[in-house]
């Protein structure tokens, strides 16, 4: 209500209105100095903004114009790191790797962190808090130390697996082995970021009105139905803000395989996921123009997915409208 | 999942202490200007544009003031950005300023030129301080910057980025010809590189050299020999360690079928050793001359090449050898507790071993060597894996300075046998080869036995020197890769061989070269 009050009164350096002719420049230069003074404020960012994505990006764009070979030098290509990118199976073999992970993995993550805010919302005790904050912990922990544990944990050698396995005297199915990778990497992701997810719908869930609640229990909802009915419609665009997060970071899948690939035998192989793909090309093979390009084919990519996505859930989601 | 933040982080080639000093100089200013508002305090040496907004600070204006604080806060993280990436190459300052800061070793004269250098040797630092001493006209300045790929990761961006590269890099002698052919490195043969030729055996010179030109002075080799157990060879009757790779074969069997560990290890991880064992059966993966640096002949489907997969895959269809990965903790941990009966390995391998904790309580004195089994008892052929030489690179800002470290680095006495005794290198030196101490020493590592003597020494002479194509890393992620295949039973040997030799003819045509099967 103060803000509403205070706009109205007028500043002395504030241009409000046609400035007359006789105050013009003086006005002028004030509001000259003013947005100068905008500007400078903006500045630290734009500079970081321009000189660290825009310009990255124009620059890579640019590179993968071109190709390079060990013996031919460099020579102007237009489309065609594109073309290759497009057919090639390695990029597109990683491609349908993490589409068939997100498809897999983010409703097990949305799931998993959904109901834990569903819980940690209902229940009120001091236990709950600390639930939280344990919950939340892995978040906190850098993702690539959080992968090296991981890579210890499943180690058949020293891993809790192998121990508890050898109990009976069996012996232990390896997580990162080629027909367990996919679980293996999916448990490691989940349990990295459920609990970030769990703060943001538990975040929605905070911001509801509890007289919908009191409403709903004189309609003689249950709380079950109050769960269904009530608190997930009303975080659904946390969910699919979310979703976005999940999709994004799965399509450009890096981190954990890159550490994990010198634990994993062999499974990880060097074009596991287009990210590892592009990153291999460009500092393991030198190709430094078929790296762009597929990093700009996966940016289409992702674009078009995350698009596709938000066009499907406008409904639900405020980030389009 | 790519976390932005760490995405980068994990992308970047370089995280090295020049780029945290930046780093921290840059939160420094920031820190001053944001609690004084003052350009005076920061020191021009970072800002030195900031002369301009004198004026300022003399009136009490305070939107000026305020306004001056966002230029100068903005120069400063711009100043701050600058010095974070401006470490792409620790050394790169060219020409100006002989004197290099962010060195891991002390200067002994501080005054003389110096020259930068890669290098992972285990000892190096005792390497850098001999020389060092030595040298009133040069030092050298010398940085870790990682082993091998990632060392060669790093070595590449640098070469694609034009600058970065130190004077002087470590490399293993397969990776030259993909340097050689970039420009990155010098020919060293017109700085007095052929005055030490004689200090080296022909197959070492041969694999750091292309013809009459040098590419890199060696330092150390890998002449492979079968290191074994003599606990486990005891307890399942073993007395002769195997000669050929029949009774290799055979020997496993028997440890396997009187319930013992598996006999060896066939690591997907580590082609350069597959490629060697292909090599001792005849196979000549590739062939390449710099002087016509376009031509390319690769072979890696021959009969000889397929009959090693062939023979290893059984191997692994018997279950007679581990799949394990090398240079893993869970490698290591199987080596101390007698998982392997045997390691088909290098010269280096037993100082790599001692310094991962093997060889030392319940696995020590356990170990011994033999010679490599072969494939013809009559025809004996030794091969190689691994090894390092130092190469002066074109960015060198003295090259005459770099070629004379090159040569003169790790070549004195006393880093040569402090490198020996503690078997971390097997020098390449012929003043170490032929030296009573290291010919007779008895090894500690192999309980007494004259390892040198025995088996590495003749294994060594008997070397003839590798090819290697220019496309090293790739060929190498490709034979990993069939390798993962072998040991998962989905693919035989054979078939690994033709799949190979068709994905690095695709790629080498796809670099430009012209590419012959033959």
């Amino acid at each position: 209500m103060a803000n509403v009050q205070a706009i109205p009164a007028p500043s002395p350096l504030r241009g409000s209105g046609a400035p007359s002719a006789r105050k013009g420049t003086a006005r002028g230069s004030g509001r000259r100095m003013r947005s100068l003074t905008g500007w400078l404020f903006v500045g630290p960012f734009a500079v970081v903004f321009l000189v660290f994505l825009v310009a990255p990006l124009g620059y890579a764009f640019y590179l993968s114009l071109f190709s390079k070979g060990l013996a031919t030098g460099t020579i102007f290509s237009g489309a065609d790191n594109y073309i290759k990118a497009f057919t090639d199976p390695s990029f597109l073999s990683g491609i349908w790797f993490v589409v068939r992970f997100a498809l897999v993995l983010i409703p097990v993550q949305m799931l998993v962190s959904l109901s834990l805010a569903l819980v940690l919302d209902a229940i009120t005790t001091r236990f709950a808090r600390f639930a939280r904050l344990m919950i939340f912990l892995p978040y906190a922990i850098p993702a690539v130390i959080g992968a090296l544990m991981w890579g210890f944990l499943y180690s058949p050698t020293f891993g809790p697996l192998q121990q508890l396995f050898g109990l009976f005297g069996a012996s232990a199915p390896f997580p990162l082995s080629p027909d367990n990778i996919f679980g293996g990497l999916m448990n490691v992701v989940t349990w990295q970021w459920a609990g970030y997810y769990m703060i943001i719908i538990y975040a929605a869930l905070q911001g509801i009105d509890p007289s919908l609640y009191e409403a709903a229990r004189i309609d003689g909802a249950n709380a079950r139905q109050v769960a269904l009915r009530i608190k997930i419609p009303m975080v659904s665009s946390a969910l699919v803000l979310i979703l976005v997060f999940a999709l994004i970071g799965t399509l450009q899948f890096f981190t954990e395989p890159a550490i994990l690939r010198l634990v994993s035998n062999g499974s990880i192989t060097p074009d596991f996921t287009p990210n590892l793909y592009a990153f291999t090309q460009a500092f393991s093979y030198a190709n430094f123009n078929y790296a762009s390009a597929i990093s700009f084919a996966l940016g289409i990519i992702v674009f078009i997915a995350v698009y596709i996505f938000l066009f499907l859930t406008r409904k639900r989601g405020s980030i389009l409208s | 999942m790519a976390h932005r933040s760490a995405l980068r982080v994990t992308n970047w080639p370089h995280f090295e202490p020049k780029r945290r000093e930046g780093l921290t100089a840059g939160i420094r200013i920031l820190h001053y200007v944001s609690t004084t508002f003052s350009y005076n305090v920061v020191d021009p040496h970072y800002l030195p544009t900031t002369k301009s907004s004198q004026r300022s600070t003399s009136k009490g204006n305070t939107v000026k003031k305020k306004a001056l604080g966002a230029v100068v806060s903005a120069l400063a993280i711009a100043a701050m950005l600058a010095a974070c990436s401006g470490g792409g190459g620790t050394n790169s300052d060219k020409g100006t300023s002989p004197k290099l800061t962010n060195c891991t070793n002390k200067m002994v004269y501080k005054d003389a030129p110096q020259v930068s250098v890669w290098a992972w040797y285990p000892n190096m630092a005792k390497v850098v301080d001999n020389f060092n001493k030595a040298h009133k006209d040069v030092q050298v300045c010398w940085n870790n910057v990682g082993q091998g790929n990632d060392e060669y990761t790093k070595v590449q961006t640098a070469i694609s980025a034009g600058k970065g590269l130190p004077d002087v890099v470590m490399l293993e002698a397969d990776h030259l010809s993909s340097y050689e052919i970039q420009n990155a490195l010098v020919d060293i043969s017109k700085y007095g590189a052929d005055k030490v030729k004689d200090n080296f055996s022909a197959g070492a010179w041969k694999d750091v050299s292309q013809g009459s030109s040098v590419y890199a002075i060696p330092v150390d080799g890998g002449p492979m020999a079968l290191i074994y157990r003599t606990d486990v060879f005891e307890k399942y009757g073993i007395t002769t360690p195997p000669t050929t790779w029949e009774e290799y074969d055979a020997d496993a069997a028997k440890v396997k079928a009187a319930g013992g560990p598996v006999f060896g290890d066939f690591g997907a991880n580590v082609p350069a050793e597959i490629m060697a064992l292909q090599i001792q059966k005849g196979a000549e993966p590739f062939k390449y001359d710099l002087k016509d640096p376009k031509k390319l002949s690769i072979k890696l489907d021959d009969q000889a090449s397929k009959d090693v997969l062939d023979y290893w895959a059984g191997l692994v269809k018997k279950g007679l050898v581990g799949t394990q990965d090398q240079f893993t903790t869970d490698y290591i941990s199987g080596v101390v507790g007698g998982k392997y009966a045997t390691y088909t390995s290098a010269a280096w391998a037993p100082g790599y071993l001692t310094g991962a904790g093997v060889g030392v309580g319940a696995s020590k004195g356990v170990w011994a060597v033999a010679p490599l089994p072969q494939w013809d008892k009559a025809n004996p052929v030794s091969v190689n894996w691994g090894g390092s030489a130092f190469a002066v690179t074109s960015q060198a800002t003295n090259k005459k300075l770099a070629a004379e470290v090159a040569m003169g680095l790790y070549a004195d006495p006393d880093s040569l046998a402090d490198g020996w005794k503690n078997q971390v290198i097997f020098p390449l030196n012929q003043s170490v080869l032929k030296s009573e101490e290291f010919i007779n020493n008895k090894s500690e590592f192999f309980n007494g036995q004259t390892a040198n003597k025995d088996v590495y020494i003749p294994a060594e002479n008997a070397y003839k020197g590798f090819v290697y194509a220019p496309i090293t890393v790739y060929y190498y992620a490709q034979l990993q890769a069939v390798a993962v295949k072998i040991n998962a039973g989905k693919i035989s040997g054979a078939d690994a061989a033709t799949e190979l030799q068709a994905k690095i003819v695709k790629y080498a045509k796809s670099q430009g070269f012209t590419v012959s099967e033959k």
